[in-house]
């Protein structure tokens, strides 16, 4: 048996299969890597005949910095750190999923106070997120309009979280055994004060784009995805639920406290850009349900149960577990053989498996909707390379 | 279904898979050449239904002279987990694809490629995924060297 392995050269230097009357010729188009609609370094090469994608090539690889080979050369404490540079918009979520592995591999405990500040902040940057997504996709649409509206009302949970962390982006604030700091005396007044802001600017998002018939007819019926392909391709988050898979681990293996909270998980029924488009939006509303729920009912405790230790010894063997992120199910891998770094860490990121479905989502369109189409999985390219 | 059933259900489709201790999920160890049947049994199915491959990857354990690979399966409308342990020979890490069953294996087991050198058998494009063609080396083998690396801390 002998293993042959591949060159991207030779990946894209194949026979022509047009098969046109027109006896048209295929070539090859290069999307990146600078290229505004990737949102970062990634460069598609695109099989191209006509204006009809027949292949779609992901190269990836631009922004690799082995964060899981500098993850077994660091303790764990060290290794929030790092995952923080991978979904920058969503840090939080990212520093949860390795602290959810040594909390449960180590068997530390945590408070009800931990938890309901986790969820609070977790469920404010996935509305940080959404937004800054809706600001970009109205831009690769073709409008500008929706990026500033997007980013302007993004700045003010920016802001609620530099007063209680101290960082916008990269915020290593959930860590093994608890959160870094308390929450700010001011926060729960922020919070609601931005809720009360946030919700008459959803109708105004709305009546921008959502109820506009050139956005509808922009969206619907492009970059079809089944749900039944959607799961094969390992699409999690809105990209799987806009296919109609009513996936989300917040309600099949409830973590934090959301469990506590009532909350729906919205799904689309075509899977295309329209669904996607329609459940990121709604997961906004879902998530100002959350927060309202728990803003008042913050309980009491410390926000460390003792006093977070430097280095974490963690029993050997595998661990493993995964959480939602804005994006899809983030999975931390923890290989430990009882050291204080781990002999191997791996994350399975929801962008790296989303990307994924571009070549079923393009494949027999046509290029011009090949922009909405990537858009709307909501990529972040650092969390695909690692 | 819980752990105990589970690992019976898949013990009664191949009876050579024994329990991997050390384990926080339900994992059994597969021998490489039954994978592509079990994997595929597993997918079809339906009190099992694991639809989705949540995560694919490679441990060097390199004092023990081999590569185990983990599948780790999710069951999306059943909502159990199953993860699958392969080990593997390291001067010859050879192991069947299974891309026919979970399409999303095909990018997983490029990455496993790119940084460790797992070869897999009837991949349809095995190459590397993140770093260079021409690249020398399996960054993520624990034996990897480059001019690059600092000291590794002790």
């Amino acid at each position: 048996m002998s293993v042959h392995v591949s060159t991207l050269q030779a990946r894209i230097s194949g026979e022509s299969t047009a098969s046109s009357p027109l006896s048209t010729e295929e070539y090859f188009v290069n999307m990146g890597p600078q290229h505004p609609s990737t949102h970062g370094v990634l460069r598609l090469v695109l099989r191209l005949d006509g204006e009809t994608v027949r292949e779609v090539v992901p190269v990836l690889g631009y922004i690799h910095r082995g964060i899981e080979k500098m993850g077994e050369h660091g303790n764990y404490r060290q290794f929030v750190h790092l995952v923080d540079r991978m979904d920058y918009l969503s840090a939080l979520a990212n520093n949860w999923a390795v602290t959810m592995v040594v909390e449960k591999a180590a068997k530390m405990e945590t408070n009800e106070r931990i938890e309901a500040i986790r969820t609070l902040v977790c469920e404010l940057q996935r509305i940080q997120s959404h937004l800054l997504w809706w600001g970009v996709f109205g831009m690769d649409l073709g409008g500008f309009t929706p990026f500033f509206y997007g980013l302007r009302d993004r700045e003010q949970i920016c802001d609620i979280f530099e007063k209680t962390i101290g960082a916008r982006l990269t915020m290593n604030y959930i860590q093994p055994g608890g959160v870094m700091f308390d929450i700010h005396p001011e926060f729960v007044k922020d919070v609601k004060a931005f809720l009360s802001y946030l919700k008459p600017k959803l109708v105004e998002y709305d009546a921008l784009l959502t109820e506009n018939v050139i956005i509808q007819e922009r969206l619907r019926g492009i970059g079809r995805l089944s749900a039944a392909r959607a799961i094969a391709l390992g699409a999690t988050g809105p990209v799987l639920r806009a296919s109609g898979v009513a996936h989300d681990l917040r309600k099949s293996e409830p973590y934090g406290l959301y469990a506590q909270v009532d909350f729906d998980v919205p799904v689309g029924t075509d899977g295309d850009c329209w669904d996607r488009y329609w459940v990121r939006m709604e997961e906004i509303r879902q998530s100002i349900r959350i927060i309202e729920q728990l803003i008042d009912n913050i309980p009491e405790g410390k926000t460390f149960l003792v006093k977070p230790a430097a280095k974490i010894k963690v029993p050997a063997g595998i661990h493993y577990s995964h959480l939602e992120t804005a994006r899809g199910v983030l999975g931390v891998l923890l290989v430990s053989n009882g050291k204080e770094s781990p002999y191997r860490i791996h994350c399975r990121t929801p962008n790296f498996n989303n990307l994924w479905c571009i070549g079923e989502m393009a494949t027999g369109g046509r290029i011009g909707d090949l922009v909405a189409m990537l858009s709307s999985i909501d990529i972040v390219v650092p969390d695909i390379d690692r | 279904m819980d752990a105990p059933n589970l690992i019976a259900a898949v013990q009664a489709l191949q009876p050579d898979a024994t329990v991997r201790a050390q384990s926080d999920r339900p994992t059994l160890i597969v021998p490489a050449h039954a994978l592509v049947a079990l994997a595929t049994q597993l997918r079809d199915d339906p009190d099992l239904r694991f639809d989705l491959l949540e995560t694919h990857t490679a441990i060097d354990w390199l004092e023990e002279d081999r590569f185990e690979l983990l599948y780790l399966l999710t069951s999306v409308p059943h909502g159990h987990h199953l993860t699958l342990s392969v080990s593997i020979d390291r001067d010859a890490p050879l192991v069947p694809t299974v891309c026919q069953v979970w399409p999303i294996a095909e990018w997983l087991e490029r990455e496993a490629y790119d940084l460790f050198g797992i070869l897999y058998d009837d991949h349809p494009d095995l190459r590397r995924l993140f770093l260079e063609d021409d690249w020398v080396g399996f960054p993520l083998r624990k034996d990897y060297e480059d001019d690059f690396m600092l000291e590794r801390p002790e």
